[in-house]
């Protein structure tokens, strides 16, 4: 049955939410409307949700938050329908290694080690995610890239400026920039990566830049041209994925450039 | 709040058969490890204590270029005499020469027609007794909002504990307010306003109402005076005491908590290793700037919170455990040794352990039971999860049902309310409500639970209390015999690590000379020997 199962599953392309029965469509959501409890409000929450597809829908819940707000949570079946044909995600394009893999493969084509240095930029102070993948007490079960005998991690730490993070790279001669953004108030995080990126651009030839890698939780891992770096990282990275990336694009590259 | 915490949780030491002289012994280790570093504090001053000082004499706003007068004038003095003997004496010496008021000679010193000396003899004796009639007034407004709140929390009572905290933070002073107010009224007992993010390392004061700011709002004197006073209507209109709360930390502590002493502000997160750890700011800076904003807020009745929280926030909530309770013992140090009382430590401690950790829940109560028992007479500062919260809300939403109920058990005196949206969006309307009922709930059915509940006196969540107060003696022993200074540039707090001359604001750390005057920092000398 399993087999089976999953073999219907790899052939579907048209695919709706799933409640209790094939096909249902049944999804459930939560809102308030800035009006006060009453049965026109819970009215306009339902042609909120017919709006938004969901019919026929219920209000399966409605509480006033104080005399202007009301908080809702409606259940129904959604009409939409998602064709897996026009989904398209950025999947993993590089082997997962091991940190004894990395280690020796960075031992053998580099002959020296590898070095990545690490900072949060502008004003953020939330250095969990870069401590995440650079600490040597790592994330989720996996060391740190600290832990890696032939990686050299420099961790500038929070609130690191851009002049100061391009002088570092220079002076540690970075192969490879590591910035967390965690803050995405006004969408700093994407501003302060393209300050960044740019900034880069200008220090060095193109040959001889770093590679930029940049990673937390909110960012769009498909928009690595508009914001001028080499990759984005998004939530739930492992530093093993991050470090085998690293490999992957600064030593596959090198035997490439060396056969040509 | 203080005789229901000794009444209800008076027993938890017993309970724990936690040794009576394994806890004389961490605090005998607790002074031996701060003492140096009080007695290096009482040397040097700080750019910011002078900065203070000023404040406190009543000099106020900043040129046009938004810098604030008290920067100005220090930096001009500083140029001239230095600092060694304090910003006092030139400035005073000054106006008294000029027959100007304060402001003014900040102005002739910024343009550059003002020319300081270091006054002595006679002239010495004018300016100080001038300098301190100036800055004696900003002492009596201090003593005067303290002694107004004290009427306020007279006529209202106080909230029954846990008291529960509330943020707001929208970067918008004008936005902050109508939050704060539908916070209080939703039932939020403190409110705070967190500040942006970049704050902590501005060696300045921003001036004025402010409209924008990362992940917070400006900690300003007059956005202190705004929030006060719009909270002083919802009290009113609620007939509680709606305390506000704002952070007394980076390179401006000595100046926040004046100005938070001046505007009747109520709690301030005040932390003595926290910027040290987690700001870079340098070590020596920071404990000289930190004792005298806690003498500001032993004198202003505030009460502040420490940021043991932050620690397993980095490292490891387990393994970490002991390094919450070294922390609290050294805050509980520093503040005692600047004339704060037990009833002004929220000594923090958080609900951060891995909930895929067997026992977690059984872990927590142990640590919680912990400081409970070892501060008795204290509030404590108790932070929901944060760093284990992943964007599962529903999974969040029953986390934080085990915080507040960890929370009641343990007698927890300020309770920061958990988000289950946290980690994915600051935090929504109904997010605050959702979450202020799942805080009514537990507290509703669960909250005298404690009466009821005896950890087996030999059993895993005793054990455990006796095994981290054990590791955090050994760890004041290293500490102790390495001095706290090498032990924070070794990593033991939080593994940073932060040698103590590096840095930031180190340029603006100064040695006193003989002949040092800052007659702010002798009223409130004198403030703690009363």
């Amino acid at each position: 049955m399993t087999a089976s199962a999953s073999k219907a599953t790899s052939e579907k392309t048209i695919v709706r939410p799933y409640g209790d029965t094939a096909g249902d469509g049944m999804v459930q959501m939560s809102f308030t409307l800035p009006l006060p409890h009453d049965k026109k409000a819970e009215g306009a929450a339902l042609q909120l949700a017919k709006k938004m597809g969901i019919d026929p829908a219920m209000v399966v819940h409605a509480k006033a938050m104080g005399p202007d707000f009301t908080f809702f949570v409606v259940y129904g079946s959604v009409q939409h329908l998602v064709d897996l044909r026009d989904v398209h995600v950025i999947e993993r394009d590089y082997p997962l290694l091991s940190p004894k893999e990395v280690n020796s493969v960075v031992k053998k084509v580099m002959r020296r080690p590898l070095v990545v240095v690490g900072a949060c930029i502008g004003t953020d102070a939330h250095t969990v995610g870069i401590d995440a993948i650079l600490n040597i007490k790592g994330f989720a079960g996996e060391k740190g890239l600290e832990y890696y005998s032939e990686l050299t991690v420099v961790n500038l730490g929070a609130q690191v400026s851009v002049p100061d993070l391009v002088e570092q790279a220079r002076i540690h001669k970075a192969d490879a920039v590591l910035v967390s953004q965690v803050v995405t108030q006004r969408d700093a995080h994407l501003h302060n990566t393209r300050e960044m990126s740019a900034a880069f651009r200008e220090a060095f030839p193109a040959e001889r830049r770093p590679l930029l890698v940049i990673g937390g939780p909110r960012f769009d891992e498909s928009m690595t041209g508009e914001l001028g770096v080499d990759r984005i990282f998004g939530k739930g990275t492992t530093p093993g994925e991050v470090a085998s990336y690293l490999v992957h694009a600064l030593l596959a590259e090198r035997k490439t450039v060396k056969r040509s | 709040m203080t005789d229901t915490h000794r009444t209800k949780y008076a027993d938890t030491r017993r309970t724990l058969d936690l040794d009576p002289v394994t806890i004389r012994k961490a605090r005998a280790l607790a002074r031996k490890a701060g003492a140096p570093v009080v007695s290096l504090a009482k040397k040097h001053t700080t750019v910011s204590v002078e900065r203070a000082t000023l404040r406190l004499a009543g000099l106020e706003g900043a040129d046009v270029e938004g810098i604030p007068w008290v920067n100005r004038l220090v930096d001009v003095v500083r140029e001239q005499v230095g600092l060694e003997h304090g910003v006092a004496l030139p400035v005073w010496d000054a106006m008294l020469a000029n027959n100007d008021d304060l402001l003014v000679v900040a102005q002739k010193a910024a343009s550059g027609s003002l020319t300081f000396r270091i006054p002595e003899g006679h002239d010495a004796a004018r300016a100080g007794r001038a300098a301190r009639s100036s800055i004696s007034a900003g002492m009596r407004r201090i003593d005067a909002n303290r002694k107004h709140r004290d009427k306020l929390i007279g006529k209202y009572g106080n909230p029954p504990a846990p008291w529960i905290y509330l943020i707001v933070a929208t970067g918008d002073i004008y936005e902050d307010i109508p939050q704060a107010q539908a916070a209080a009224r939703e039932g939020a007992d403190v409110i705070a306003v967190i500040r942006s993010t970049g704050q902590s390392l501005l060696d300045y004061v921003p001036e004025g109402a402010t409209r924008e700011g990362y992940a917070g709002t400006y900690a300003t004197q007059e956005n202190f005076r705004l929030m006060r006073a719009a909270l002083d209507k919802t009290s009113a209109e609620l007939g509680r005491y709606v305390r506000l709360t704002n952070y007394a930390s980076g390179l401006c502590m000595p100046e926040i908590a004046s100005l938070a002493g001046l505007e009747r502000l109520d709690m301030m997160l005040n932390d003595s290793m926290y910027g040290i750890l987690f700001r870079d700011i340098n070590p020596i800076r920071t404990f000289v700037d930190q004792r005298f904003s806690r003498q500001i807020h032993a004198r202003a009745g505030i009460i502040i919170n420490t940021g043991e929280d932050n620690y397993l926030t980095t490292a490891d909530a387990v393994e970490a455990a002991h390094t919450v309770t070294v922390s609290q013992l050294l805050n509980e140090y520093f503040a005692k040794e600047a004339g704060l009382e037990d009833w002004q430590l929220g000594l923090g401690h958080a609900f951060e352990i891995n909930p895929d950790v067997p026992d977690s829940f059984r872990l927590e109560l142990a640590h919680a039971m912990l400081a409970r028992a070892l501060f008795p007479d204290a509030p404590l500062k108790w932070m929901p999860p944060t760093k284990h919260m992943t964007g599962d809300i529903f999974k969040g939403f029953l986390h934080d049902g085990f915080f507040n109920l960890a929370g009641a058990l343990t007698g927890q005196g300020i309770l920061l309310v958990g988000m289950m949206t946290e980690a994915v969006v600051t935090p929504w309307l109904s997010d605050r409500d959702l979450a202020l009922q799942n805080v009514r709930y537990v507290f509703n059915t669960a909250g005298k639970l404690h009466e009821d509940f005896r950890p087996a006196p030999d059993g895993f969540i005793a054990n455990r209390a006796r095994e981290v107060l054990g590791e955090a003696v050994d760890l004041l022993e290293r500490v102790v015999d390495d001095s706290l200074l090498e032990a924070i540039g070794d990593g033991t707090f939080g593994l940073m690590k932060r040698p103590a001359h590096a840095g930031r604001g180190l340029d603006g750390v100064i040695k006193k000379e003989s002949g040092y005057l800052n007659p702010a920092a002798d009223m409130l000398d004198e403030g703690v020997a009363r």
